[in-house]
């Protein structure tokens, strides 16, 4: 089964967010426990081949969801992400970052704040999160070095190596 | 972003046993340090010698020749010698490997969007059926 679903993924180089913006086949109470509930994160959240393990999950305001993707080989990296706003189930705000496996987190790599809205699209639902980098400007960063297009190597290997992951 | 780094890295770590490639540093990690992203932003200008671009910086000189260090491990920047002075600029091709950033971070999205359809499938077959 292969739905032709919307996704939209916008770059605003000026207010350094990323918009993601993507329809799903199924009703907003469903897309949304699908996003806050640990169970439910635990089967899509980490990109294959990587798994998503939870240790805690304390989706409150103020709270946060403590997790580690996980290796095939068994190495865990380990995140944390801090919920600021919640209001069920149309929207929530939270920051995420680096942390270790006691959920301490790592100060010196960067965070996001992350904007989550969830809608009615007829029968389905619309997820828009607009990822900001607030404390650190990577995006401005990167496009005053002017890089433009241009495949090196190593990351059209990446790039492969993505495919055949997701495949 | 977190996630984002989390792929990179193990990536990297694929990349190095499946390929022997040798990535000896992350360069995302070398952008990470603010100091380390206003030397690269100093030498988008224009190339300069180590002392030029110390004199930038309240930082004690060895702290910024370590931080020198780390971007030229990393490919970011390269030196070479004219006359008696070393000078320092951008290798432009290493550094358009960060451009893909934004292609790397959408696949992410995006396998990880196609994942939760399947969630949201099997969820929705089992309320069905109940």
């Amino acid at each position: 089964m292969k739905l032709n679903l919307q996704f939209d993924f916008l770059v605003d180089k000026e207010k350094n967010t990323i918009t993601l913006r993507r329809e799903f086949a199924a009703h907003r109470q469903l897309v949304w426990d699908a996003h806050t509930k640990r169970e439910l994160l635990d089967q899509w959240f980490a990109p294959r081949p990587l798994a998503t393990k939870t240790k805690s999950m304390d989706f409150r305001d103020g709270g946060h969801w403590h997790y580690a993707m996980v290796e095939p080989s068994g190495t865990e990296y380990w995140g944390r992400l801090d919920y600021i706003q919640i209001q069920p189930i149309d929207h929530y705000t939270a920051r995420d970052a680096f942390s270790d496996a006691n959920g301490s987190i790592n100060p010196d790599l960067p965070r996001a704040h992350w904007d989550v809205t969830f809608q009615d699209l007829a029968k389905h639902s619309l997820v828009q999160t607009i990822v900001t980098y607030n404390s650190l400007n990577e995006l401005e960063t990167v496009i005053k070095m002017n890089m433009k297009e241009g495949m090196t190597s190593t990351l059209e290997r990446l790039d492969d190596l993505l495919l055949t992951l997701t495949k | 972003m977190a996630t984002y780094i989390f792929v990179v890295k193990w990536l990297h770590n694929k990349l190095k046993t499946t390929f022997g490639m040798k990535l000896r540093r992350d360069p995302f990690q070398a952008i990470a340090d603010p100091t380390r992203r206003a030397i690269l932003v100093l030498l988008a200008a224009q190339t300069m010698t180590a002392g030029a671009i110390a004199d930038n910086f309240a930082t004690a000189r060895p702290t910024i020749s370590k931080h020198m260090q780390i971007l030229s491990e990393c490919e970011l920047i390269e030196a070479s010698q004219q006359g008696r002075e070393i000078f320092y600029q951008l290798k432009v091709d290493k550094i358009k490997d960060i451009d893909q950033w934004l292609g790397q971070f959408r696949k992410i999205w995006e396998s990880r969007y196609d994942q939760l359809d399947n969630v949201l499938s099997n969820l929705q077959t089992k309320k069905d059926e109940a």
